[in-house]
């Protein structure tokens, strides 16, 4: 049943022009938003915009009555009213040095919008293109038309069918059959407007690495007051490429992260995620990994550590399309204080799909007695020559380990700190881009009570 | 050094010690020796400040401080080591970085300044050798994968590092083979001094053969029943703890019954 554009319009004058609330309110910002495209934007574009849009509005948000929802109540974001920032993304006066390291290419986004100015991309290998989406579309959409939007799907998915419908701009890096790139950098700010009124973005990345070739890209997300955060990328990793994203989320606590990483892996490809969870105040993390192609190598590694009252849903998805491939998946968690966190792991193995290697892992320390984290592995299996494992574990501190550390003079509270960093450790050793790795470890130091003890111990 | 009066100590409301009284001076060397649950090892986990036990009377010196008072970092800063019976492997945490904290906080409890990272290697290298340690059991993780005898050499190899004034070895003889034992008590013995005590708890005679011992003691059901010198390990060896426990329900049975 799909919405008319009437009702649209409808919906529309009942939101008002106070900024996006509820469903309405998005689709009348959506009416907005269209008048302001440029011309000449490739129509396939337009059509995909058009379809979001009117599945959203039939989908609308997501309840908890919804199995995929039922631990996730975003109902402080169909709720909320959001304002399409309108700044200049120039605007802003410099990034500020913690987010940033020595990378071959960086592309800079203030509240979802290119900045050119605090972006640099340096001489790159031939043909490598490193930049905005809303650029490839206007000189090279032969290079984006046939990827976007026919990965991430947006039928059953109230938030990618939002930032399809919103889509402008984001990352959009291209490497050709063959060409290796540096280290990418993609930095997301966010922001309240200048009011202190929530804003919303929708960052929209699309990676395409060709046959042989190899990239390391890592996504940075950061900001300051309440807003939301609507991110959605697609990496298509070409036959026989090596593809190392990371991605790490340090929005501020007041802010809705709802976002999607989409692989779609061609034969004898390496992808790997490395998905860090820091920040935000209610976050969801959709990973999934298509492996469509035989001897397909695929890694989906987690950590998330929250306190407060963060709330960080990790939905993962991989399906094993085809014969030979394997996929590895290890989610950490610490949480602290009252926070919450779900973990739901499904591998589906699809039939035909023979010799397939699926671990998933998902461990879980509690490090007071209000948090809670709860995971949902399922297993989906059509093929009878697999090997499919999954494991699960909430637990606390080994009170043993800590007593052990004591009686060689530890404190009680370093023991503890020691304990728990060396839980997070093996997913931050996994971390190969070392700039990634020792924010991380500098981050677990500045957050863990008595972290110069830490440091000095690891 | 350590004066031991009166000890009573439960686990989850099971009284285990039943009032030890044990002093040890400067330099000595005793060993408690006894069969299973005799309470031989509660007493190395009260005395390593072990939260699972509870003291319910009694009093321990160290130094003429009261030891029970303080938390199990602060006696081991105060010099009180316990080598664990069962040294618990704790993946992610480098055995030396681990151990180099806990000699700067141990230092820095002692007034002395930190050392630095080469100092370190180099005093760590020459302990290693004293319990022939393997360089790569340095990098990994604590106890993680460690072999029985690696473990207990770990732990005597930590006591060497750490230099203790007090140190309890909790069965460290247990499990190991002839060539283990004589490694681990070599490096037990090269670090007995005029100022440093031990206070070995063991189930077999066999190890003080190798670590001489100036007192023996026996345990029996949360006492001290018989105590003496070296002899009496061998004597206990012979007779073997049936023939003392059954002369210690004798003695403890009622005049006239």
């Amino acid at each position: 049943m799909a919405t008319t554009m009437t009702e649209i319009q409808e919906n529309a004058t009942a939101a008002g022009a106070a900024g996006a609330a509820g469903v309405a309110g998005h689709l009348a910002e959506f009416e907005r938003f269209q008048r302001e495209l440029p011309a000449g934007e490739p129509g396939a574009v337009q059509a995909l915009r058009r379809m979001a849009i009117e599945r959203f509005a039939a989908l609308g948000f997501p309840t908890l009555r919804q199995e995929e929802w039922r631990q996730t109540n975003v109902s402080a974001i169909a709720q909320g009213t959001f304002q399409r920032p309108q700044s200049d993304p120039d605007a802003v006066a410099a990034v500020s040095p913690e987010l940033l390291f020595d990378a071959a290419a960086r592309l800079v986004f203030v509240d979802g919008r290119f900045s050119a100015r605090l972006s640099s991309v340096g001489q790159l290998p031939e043909g490598v293109i490193v930049g905005s989406l809303a650029q490839a579309l206007q000189r090279s959409p032969e290079k984006v038309e046939p990827w976007l939007g026919q990965f991430a799907r947006f039928e059953n998915h109230p938030f990618v069918a939002l930032n399809t419908a919103f889509l402008r701009d984001g990352a959009f890096i291209w490497v050709p059959r063959g060409a290796a790139t540096g280290l990418i950098h993609v930095l997301y700010l966010s922001s309240s407007d200048n009011d202190g009124r929530a804003t919303v973005s929708f960052p929209r990345n699309l990676f395409v690495t060709g046959e042989n070739s190899q990239a390391t890209i890592v996504e940075t997300y950061a900001g300051t007051g309440p807003y939301f955060n609507c991110p959605v990328t697609e990496l298509v990793a070409g036959p026989n490429s090596v593809v190392d994203h990371y991605k790490v989320q340090r929005e501020s606590r007041e802010a809705f992260h709802m976002s999607t990483f989409q692989v779609q892996a061609d034969r004898h490809s390496v992808p790997s995620s490395h998905s860090i969870s820091l920040g935000g105040g209610l976050v969801r993390n959709d990973v999934n990994a298509v492996l469509d192609g035989e001897g397909i190598d695929c890694i989906l590694n987690g950590l998330y550590l929250l306190e407060g009252s963060q709330f960080v849903d990790n939905h993962m998805r991989v399906e094993h399309a085809k014969p030979h491939c394997a996929s590895h998946e290890l989610y950490k968690g610490v949480l602290d204080g009252k926070a919450r966190s779900i973990f739901s792991g499904l591998i589906h193995v699809h039939k035909g799909a023979q010799k397939t290697d699926a671990k998933q892992s998902n461990r879980n320390l509690l490090l007071s007695r209000d948090a809670v984290a709860n995971s949902n592995p399922q297993l989906e299996i059509y093929a009878d020559d697999v090997r499919c494992t999954h494991g699960s574990t909430v637990g606390q501190l080994d009170e043993d380990a800590v007593f052990y550390l004591r009686s060689r003079g530890i404190g009680a509270e370093a023991a503890r700190s020691l304990l728990t960093y060396a839980f997070a450790s093996d997913i931050v050793e996994r971390i190969k881009v070392e700039p990634v790795r020792r924010d991380l470890e500098e981050f677990l130091f500045a957050r863990l009570p008595k972290g110069d003890v830490v440091r000095q111990a690891v | 050094m350590l004066e031991i009066k009166n000890l009573h100590a439960s686990v989850e409301g099971n009284e285990i010690l039943r009032g030890i009284d044990l002093t040890i001076n400067n330099g000595e060397v005793h060993a408690i020796m006894g069969p299973n649950g005799s309470g031989k090892s509660t007493l190395a986990r009260v005395l390593a400040g072990q939260e699972a036990y509870e003291v319910t009377a009694g009093q321990v010196l160290f130094d003429g401080q009261d030891l029970l008072d303080m938390d199990p970092e602060v006696r081991a800063r105060e010099g009180v080591f316990m080598a664990f019976q069962y040294p618990v492997e704790i993946p992610g945490v480098s055995n030396t970085y681990f151990l180099k904290a806990a000699l700067n906080a141990v230092r820095k409890h002692r007034g002395l300044p930190e050392m630095d990272a080469l100092e370190f290697l180099a005093m760590v290298r020459q302990k290693m050798k004293m319990v022939q340690m393997e360089e790569t059991l340095l990098n990994r993780p604590v106890n993680e994968g460690f072999s029985g005898g690696e473990k207990k050499r770990n732990e005597i190899f930590h006591m060497a590092v750490l230099e203790p004034r007090m140190c309890i070895l909790d069965e460290t003889d247990s499990g190991l083979d002839i060539d283990a034992l004589r490694i681990v008590s070599d490096g037990v013995n090269a670090l007995r001094s005029a100022d440093r005590s031990f206070l070995l708890i063991t189930h077999y005679q066999r190890l003080l053969n190798y670590i001489v011992p100036d007192h023996v003691h026996v345990l029996l059901d949360g006492r001290i029943v018989r105590s003496g010198g070296k002899e009496l390990a061998l004597e206990l060896e012979e007779k073997g703890y049936s023939l003392l426990e059954a002369a210690e329900r004798e003695r403890a049975l009622p005049v006239g019954a």
